[in-house]
C-alpha cells in the first residue's frame, strides 16, 4: 500500500507533468517566412486597430469610408478597435498567437521588423509589393518609403504621418532679444543664456515622457558623428561608450544643468509643455510637425500661429553630420494582415493609399507620407511652412532609439530622468545602454 | 444534519463545484506559470525548453536584483510604518476616544476606499514643481527655502511613496487592530491599573501580549500587501527616476507584456511568491518562539 506521502508526490508530479506537455507541445517555434502578398481571404469586415492616443487615424478613415472609398466599404464595411497604445506588443502578441490578428493594425518598431515576431512568422504584409500590384506604389512619396524602409527594415507601414521633428520657436522672443535661428550648438547654449536672463524658459521640455530629453541626445550625436552614427552602434562598428557619443549625453545634461529646460521639467508632462510653448513662457520646444494640430488650435496657440517657426537641430562644430539633415519619422507602424489580405482588402488599400493624403491634410492639416492628389485650399500657414520644408528635405535622419530593441530603448527612456538631474553620469548612461543593447542582440 | 454531512458522497457532491472552479482559475494558472518560467519565448515566436536558465538569468540580471532590493525595502518600511501608526491609532481609539472615536475611525479609514491610482496622482500634483506647483513646495517656500523637486530623486520618490502607503491604508490596520484591542477584557485591564500598571507599562505588558494574535496576523498581511505593490509606484513615478523605485512586479509585468518574455516572466512572478512564501514563515516562526518564550 501506497503512504499518504508518496501518493502526495505522485499527485505533486502528475501535476507538474500536466502542465509541461501542453507547453512542450507549444515550443519549437512557428515557422517563419516572408511577408507575403495577395495571397489571404477577405475577411467579413474591414477591422481597423488604432491606438486611443490618435484619434485622428479612425476619423479619417471613417471620412474615407463615407466619401472617396464609399464603394469598397459598401463591399467590405470598415469596423473600428481601439487600444491603449502602451499595450501594443501584449495585445498584438496575444492575438496573433490565436490567429486573430485584424485586418489593418497598429504594431510596436521591433515586432515588424524582418527578425522581429511577426516580421519572422510572415504576418506583415509588404506593401511594396502589394502596392505595386495594385499599380498604387507611386502614391507613397519616397521619403517616406525610405523612413520606413531604414527604421522597419522593410516597406510594412503605412505613413499615416510623416512627420519631421525639430526645434520650434517663439519668433516673438526671438525677435525682442534680437536672436536669429542659432546655425550651431555652441550659439544655441549662448542664446538659452540669454533667453533664460530675458526671464524666459529656453526650452519648453516633457521630461515625463522621456523622449523629447533623449531625441537631443540622438541629434547631437547625428551632428558630431554623421547620419549613420546610430546605424554604426546597432552594427557593432561604434560604441555608445566612444567619446563623442558620451559627449552628447554630457551636452543634454549640461543644458538641464544650467537650468535651460525650466522647473520640474522631469514630471512635466505633454500638455503642460506645449502650454507652456504655445502661450509664450518658453522660447522653444524640441517636437515633432504633429505639433501642427496643437499649433493650428488658435484657443492653444495665444501667441498666434504665425508667431511660430521651425528650425532644425544646429550644427556641432567639426562635426561630421549638417544643419540639413533633419529627423523624420512616419508615425507608429500600421501593418496589414496578409492572411485576410484579399481582393476587397486590396481595394481598400489602394484607396487609402490614394486618397488619405489629400484628406487628413484638408480636415486637419497633418502630412502624411502619401501623395496629395487634387488640390486642398484653405491650408493654415504654419503647416504650409511645413510642408515647404519637407519638400526641401534630401537627406534625413531617424532618432536615438530608432534601431535599439525594445528593452533598450525603455532603458533610454527610464534612465535620462536620472542622467538629466544630474544622478547619472553620462558615461554610466551610455553604458549601460551599451550593455543592454549588446545583451539583446 | 449529521447524517448528511457524514456521508462522504454528500460532502464531494457539495465542495466539487467549487474545488473545480478554484483548481481552474486558481491552481492550474499557477502551475502553468511554474511551467512557463523553465520556457523561452511567448506564444507568437513559440516556447523553447532552456531548464534553468531563467533562474540563473535572474540572480545575475542588475534590472532584477535592484526590483528584488526595491520591494524588500518597500515593504520592511511601509509594513512597519503602517502596523506602528495602525497601533497607535488602535490605541487612541481605545483607550483616548474610547465611545467618542466613530468619527475619527471613520476620517482615517476613508483614504482606504480611493482607488490606488488616484491616490498616487494627487500625491503627484501635492509635491509638483514648476508652473503648476503643488502646496508642499508651496508651504517650503513660505518658510524661505527652495522649492524640492522629490520625484526626481530616489529617496524623493520613495518618500512620497511611503507616506502615501501610510496615509491610505493605515486607517485599515487601526480598525483591524482595534478589534484585537476590543477582545482585551476589560477586567484584565482594571487589574493592572489596580496593580499599579499605567501607561506605557500597561501597553507593553497587557495590551500588546493579548493583541499578539492580530498584530502578527497584521504584520503578514501588511508585508504581503506591500511585497506586491504595483500600482502605486507605477502611478507615482512610474518606477522612476531611472527604474530606481520599480518594485519587482512592475519588473515582472514589464519583462512579460512589454518585452513578450513570458518565460523569464514567470520566473520572476515564482521568486516574488517564494519570497511571500518565505518572509510569512519567518513572521510565524519568530511570532511562535515570542508565544513560547
Amino acid at each position: 500500500m501506497l503512504s499518504r506521502r508518496t501518493r502526495r508526490s505522485m499527485l505533486a508530479a502528475g501535476v507538474a507533468l500536466t502542465t509541461l506537455i501542453p507547453l512542450a507541445a507549444c515550443s519549437g517555434g512557428s515557422s517563419g517566412g516572408p511577408a507575403s502578398g495577395a495571397a489571404g481571404k477577405d475577411p467579413a469586415k474591414f477591422t481597423v486597430l488604432t491606438a486611443n492616443e490618435n484619434p485622428t487615424l479612425a476619423k479619417e478613415l471613417d471620412a474615407l469610408a463615407a466619401g472617396a472609398c464609399k464603394s469598397e466599404n459598401d463591399a467590405l464595411p470598415i469596423e473600428h478597435q481601439t487600444l491603449a497604445q502602451a499595450d501594443t506588443v501584449q495585445k498584438i502578441t496575444l492575438l496573433a498567437s490565436q490567429g486573430a490578428l485584424p485586418t489593418h493594425f497598429i504594431a510596436g518598431t521591433a515586432m515588424v521588423r524582418p527578425d522581429g515576431d511577426l516580421g519572422k512568422a510572415g504576418l506583415v504584409l509588404d506593401y511594396k509589393k502589394a502596392l505595386t500590384d495594385l499599380g498604387a506604389w507611386d502614391q507613397i512619396l519616397p521619403a517616406a518609403a525610405s523612413t520606413i524602409q531604414s527604421v522597419y527594415g522593410h516597406e510594412v507601414s503605412l505613413p499615416y504621418q510623416y512627420n519631421v521633428e525639430g526645434i520650434w520657436y517663439n519668433k516673438q522672443i526671438f525677435t525682442k532679444l534680437g536672436l536669429t535661428p542659432p546655425q550651431t550648438f555652441d550659439e544655441l547654449l549662448t542664446d538659452a543664456k540669454k533667453i533664460k536672463d530675458a526671464g524666459y524658459t529656453p526650452f519648453a521640455m516633457d521630461g515625463k515622457d522621456a523622449w523629447p530629453i533623449t531625441r537631443l541626445i540622438g541629434m547631437y550625436i547625428f551632428r558630431s558623428v554623421g547620419p549613420d552614427a546610430m546605424k554604426a552602434v546597432q552594427d557593432g562598428a561604434a560604441k555608445l561608450t566612444d567619446a563623442a557619443y558620451v559627449q552628447a549625453a554630457d551636452q543634454v545634461q549640461k543644458l538641464a544643468e544650467a537650468g535651460y529646460f525650466g522647473k520640474g521639467f522631469i514630471s512635466e508632462d505633454a500638455a503642460t509643455a506645449n502650454n507652456d510653448f504655445l502661450t509664450g513662457k518658453a522660447a522653444m520646444k524640441y517636437d515633432g510637425s504633429w505639433l501642427l494640430a496643437n499649433i493650428n488650435d488658435p484657443s492653444q496657440t495665444t501667441i498666434g500661429a504665425d508667431n511660430v517657426g521651425l528650425m532644425p537641430f544646429p550644427a556641432v562644430d567639426g562635426g561630421k553630420g549638417s544643419i540639413d539633415q533633419w529627423a523624420a519619422n512616419a508615425g507608429a507602424a500600421m501593418a496589414m494582415n496578409p492572411k485576410t489580405y484579399g481582393p476587397k482588402v486590396g481595394a481598400w488599400l489602394k484607396c487609402i493609399v490614394t486618397n488619405y493624403g489629400a484628406q487628413a491634410l484638408k480636415d486637419q492639416g497633418v502630412v502624411s507620407g502619401f501623395k496629395v492628389n487634387g488640390t486642398v485650399d484653405n491650408v493654415p500657414p504654419a503647416t504650409k511652412m511645413v510642408q515647404e520644408k519637407v519638400a526641401d528635405i534630401s537627406q534625413t535622419v531617424l532618432w536615438f532609439e530608432a534601431l535599439m530593441d525594445g528593452k533598450s530603448t525603455a532603458l533610454a527612456q527610464s534612465n535620462v530622468s536620472l542622467l538629466a538631474t544630474g544622478q547619472m553620469t553620462a558615461q554610466d548612461y551610455m553604458s549601460q545602454l551599451q550593455t543592454s543593447i549588446d545583451a539583446n542582440k | 444534519m449529521k447524517r448528511v454531512f457524514g456521508d462522504r458522497k454528500t460532502i464531494i457532491i457539495l465542495l466539487a463545484p467549487t474545488l473545480i472552479i478554484y483548481v481552474l482559475v486558481k491552481l492550474v494558472p499557477v502551475a502553468w506559470s511554474f511551467g512557463l518560467s523553465f520556457f523561452e519565448g511567448n506564444t507568437l515566436r513559440g516556447f523553447t525548453f532552456v531548464g534553468g536558465a531563467n533562474f540563473a538569468k535572474f540572480f545575475t540580471d542588475p534590472a532584477a536584483i535592484q526590483s528584488l532590493w526595491v520591494s524588500i525595502i518597500f515593504a520592511v518600511l511601509a509594513t512597519v510604518g503602517q502596523i506602528v501608526l495602525g497601533y497607535l491609532l488602535a490605541l487612541l481609539y481605545v483607550f483616548v476616544l474610547r465611545k467618542g472615536s466613530a468619527f475619527v475611525r471613520t476620517a482615517v479609514f476613508f483614504p482606504m476606499v480611493l482607488p490606488t491610482v488616484a491616490v498616487a496622482l494627487l500625491f503627484r500634483s501635492l509635491v509638483s514643481v514648476g508652473d503648476n506647483q503643488g502646496p508642499v513646495n508651496d508651504v517650503i517656500n513660505f518658510f524661505g527655502g527652495h522649492s524640492v523637486e522629490f520625484l526626481a530623486s530616489t529617496t524623493g520618490t520613495m518618500i512620497i511613496a511611503l507616506v502615501m502607503t501610510y496615509w491610505s491604508s493605515m486607517g485599515f490596520y487601526a480598525i483591524l487592530m482595534y478589534t484585537g484591542l476590543l477582545d482585551i477584557p476589560d477586567e484584565i485591564i482594571e487589574s493592572a491599573r489596580l496593580d499599579g500598571a499605567n501607561g506605557w507599562r500597561l501597553v507593553r505588558h497587557i495590551v500588546i501580549p493579548l493583541s499578539l494574535p492580530i498584530l502578527i496576523s497584521s504584520i503578514i498581511f501588511s508585508f504581503n500587501a506591500t511585497l506586491k505593490v504595483f500600482d502605486s509606484l507605477l502611478a507615482l513615478n512610474n518606477g522612476g527616476p531611472g527604474t530606481s523605485t520599480a518594485p519587482l512586479t512592475l519588473y515582472m509585468f514589464r519583462t512579460a507584456f512589454e518585452y513578450a518574455e513570458y518565460g523569464y516572466g514567470s520566473t520572476i512572478a515564482l521568486v516574488l511568491t517564494l519570497l511571500c512564501l518565505v518572509f510569512t514563515l519567518a513572521i510565524f516562526r519568530s511570532s511562535r518562539r515570542r508565544a513560547e518564550d
